[in-house]
């Protein structure tokens, strides 16, 4: 089943037709995305040629879904149109809506998040990688052949720390993996992926990764205690991050004795959660809980 | 970007938020003038990026012309928590009768921007919201609806703040959503005994990712006390330099995060943060192993990129490009991972650098480039 995106999931592009979109349209389609339609309204009625596909390009994102059903749409615009994009993809009352574009505007994001929200539709990012459920449908920017198809499900705020972890666990397998994105405000927090997850009967087991800055890891530990009781695996990236530097995500900075990595780390724990050193020791985490639960469910 | 104190200041005037008449200098001979134009008496305080400056003596009264010139060579010659001091302010003083804290902050966990007020402002405001935090209020700010004088007088009432302090609330938030701020302090805010309300000093932060609609800050406050970090912000290089002897790169925030950690648990330090992006090309590599190579404390550097979508052969060109330029003295371990990352490797093979080391694991290649800078 996995959680946001699976096999039925009819996917729309805005900004498909520029650089990145083209490229990822590209690769999303090769990982058996069924993107349907990009969105460009210079570019309406035209269709663009993907090896062996022709996707039609739409003037508006309620075209495309009136015209195929669509109900998710992966962001690709420029920072200064992505608030117009999303605030389009809502009003058109889409379900989902994945923004990989960096280097949006926090007011910009304080402000679509809010109104997604209020019409119910869910924003993930800005500033991710987008959200895999390998074998079935890849949205935005996440290689699909570093994991095969699994029961364990993934957040992070991290791309790259996304593709690490999945790759050393390439063999174990994800129901889906999701990139909530480093931002100080993202639409969909690790605790809305939690939940997802504990409610999603394909998922065995969560694996959080975080990093410094900000309180969400804290409040995921909150939630773990009192909502979660499937096993739950985590990471956490800036142990030596020094404070009042922001390390590369706008969100990731350490100010004062707030957003360390220890104070999440020990929050973590304290839920009962295994923290993982490093990635590799996180994925040896991951295989031995797996083990046990098995162990348990078949005894 | 932070914000100093003068720039802020200029912002809240130009949105009709009264402050008291001031001027800048980097000169305590024109400290002098200034102080005589704005009638002798003056407050000097410095012009620093760093809070406490008051209680580190970076804050003081003048009592005339020749006063305000010796208490400006004073502070132009401090160093305030690292910040040293380039410029003063003086500003005529004011008759206090009270002083108030407020302020617009994100919130990051509710995902809005949150008043914070308070009848307690000044110097000991941090202390108040620890020890009496019900003396400061806090509201939560629509964003549709932003700070309407019916939102602000919410916001004075539950602060006990006097209702002409309405009308800078509005203001405030206008320097928030029109200059695209993170944050706008003012602290304190004050009423004179003549009963009117003005901000004495004031914070704001603007959004790095706004640049492109505010233009008028360019790039002038991004200035970098450290040369490694100017010559890489020249590059485009999102770099921070650290104290140790392992020179770290990576690709994404979170991996390159994540390899310092590993370095560190190694026993090693690593000398700086520099993460190349996704997508990065051989000529970004070659620019980010140059500057991580010109740091004299660095004594190996670690190379660790999985490809997402950065190719593994494109990092290898660009490390085979920078060894040709650069010519290192330093060992290079090197771990690439994803994607097209057997030709990367092969590429790096080919060339057969002697100081080039190739790792097959993340915390294999940390190990490595750990005991190569001990063994330096």
């Amino acid at each position: 089943m996995a959680i946001y995106l699976t096999k039925w999931s009819k996917v729309l592009v805005q900004g498909m037709t520029g650089g990145e979109g083209m490229k990822h349209t590209r690769l999303m389609l090769a990982a058996g995305t069924d993107v349907v339609g990009g969105v460009n309204p210079r570019k309406a009625g035209r269709s663009v040629d993907f090896d062996d596909r022709a996707v039609p390009v739409f003037g508006s994102v309620d075209d495309g879904m009136r015209s195929t059903g669509a109900d998710v749409s992966v962001v690709f615009v420029p920072p200064a149109f992505v608030k117009a994009a999303v605030v389009e993809a809502v009003d058109a009352g889409i379900g989902l809506v994945v923004v990989i574009t960096e280097g949006v505007p926090v007011h910009d994001s304080v402000a679509f998040t809010a109104y997604a929200r209020s019409r119910g539709t869910r924003i993930v990012g800005p500033n991710c990688p987008g959200l895999i459920t390998p074998g079935q449908s890849n949205a935005g920017i996440i290689p699909a052949d570093i994991a095969k198809p699994g029961r364990v499900g993934l957040v992070s705020k991290s791309g790259t720390l996304t593709y690490q972890l999945m790759y050393e666990l390439r063999d174990t397998g994800f129901s889906t993996c999701v990139g909530i994105g480093g931002d100080p405000v993202v639409g969909t927090t690790h605790i809305d992926c939690l939940a997802a997850f504990q409610d999603d009967p394909d998922t065995e087991l969560i694996v959080l990764i975080g990093e410094i800055g900000g309180d969400a890891e804290e409040r995921a530990a909150a939630y773990i205690r009192e909502h979660v009781t499937k096993p739950v695996v985590g990471y956490i990236a800036g142990f030596t991050a020094p404070e009042g530097r922001t390390m590369g995500h706008a969100g990731a900075i350490v100010s004062g004795s707030s957003g360390t990595a220890r104070a999440k780390r020990e929050a973590l724990e304290a839920a009962g959660v295994g923290v993982g050193g490093t990635p590799t020791e996180t994925a040896r985490l991951v295989l031995a809980r797996l083990e046990t639960e098995r162990d348990v469910t078949h005894s | 970007m932070d914000l100093y104190e003068h720039q802020a200041r200029q912002l809240f005037e130009e949105h009709g938020i009264v402050v008291p008449r001031a001027e800048v200098t980097d000169s305590p001979a024109r400290a002098r003038r200034i102080a005589r134009a704005l009638g002798g008496r003056v407050v000097v305080k410095a012009q620093v990026k760093t809070g406490g400056r008051g209680k580190a003596g970076g804050v003081k009264m003048a009592a005339d012309p020749a006063a305000a010139e010796l208490t400006a060579r004073q502070i132009l010659g401090m160093d305030i928590k690292g910040h040293p001091v380039g410029t003063v302010m003086l500003a005529q003083p004011v008759d206090i009768e009270s002083e108030f804290y407020v302020s617009y902050v994100l919130d990051r966990a509710a995902g809005r921007f949150l008043a914070i007020a308070s009848a307690e402002g000044g110097m000991e405001i941090e202390e108040v919201a620890a020890t009496r935090p019900e003396a400061v209020a806090r509201v939560h700010i629509d964003p549709v609806e932003g700070v309407t004088s019916a939102k602000a007088s919410e916001i004075a009432e539950a602060a006990g703040l006097p209702p002409r302090t309405v009308d800078v609330l509005v203001r405030l938030w206008q320097v928030l959503v029109r200059e695209d701020a993170l944050l706008v302090e003012v602290n304190p805010l004050v009423r004179t005994a003549q009963g009117q309300i003005l901000a004495l000093d004031g914070k704001v932060t603007l959004d790095d990712n706004a640049r492109f609609r505010q233009a008028r800050w360019g790039t002038q406050n991004t200035t970098h006390d450290d040369p490694l970090e100017a010559a890489a912000a020249a590059k485009g290089l999102n770099y921070v330099k650290l104290d140790g002897e392992v020179g770290v790169i990576g690709n994404g925030a979170g991996l390159v995060m994540s390899t310092l950690d590993v370095v560190a648990g190694c026993g090693a330090r690593p000398a700086n943060f520099l993460d190349i992006g996704g997508g990065a090309s051989a000529q970004i590599m070659a620019d980010g192993l140059s500057v991580v190579l010109s740091d004299p404390a660095v004594k190996s550097v670690l190379v660790n990129v999985f490809g997402g979508i950065t190719a593994c052969d494109a990092v290898a060109d660009g490390i085979v490009r920078a060894l040709e330029t650069v010519r290192p003295t330093k060992p290079l371990v090197v771990r690439l991972d994803g994607n097209n990352a057997a030709r990367g490797r092969a590429v790096l093979d080919g060339h057969a650098h002697p100081l080039v080391h190739q790792a097959t694991t993340m915390d294999g290649a940390a190990r490595e480039a750990a005991r190569l800078a001990h063994a330096a």
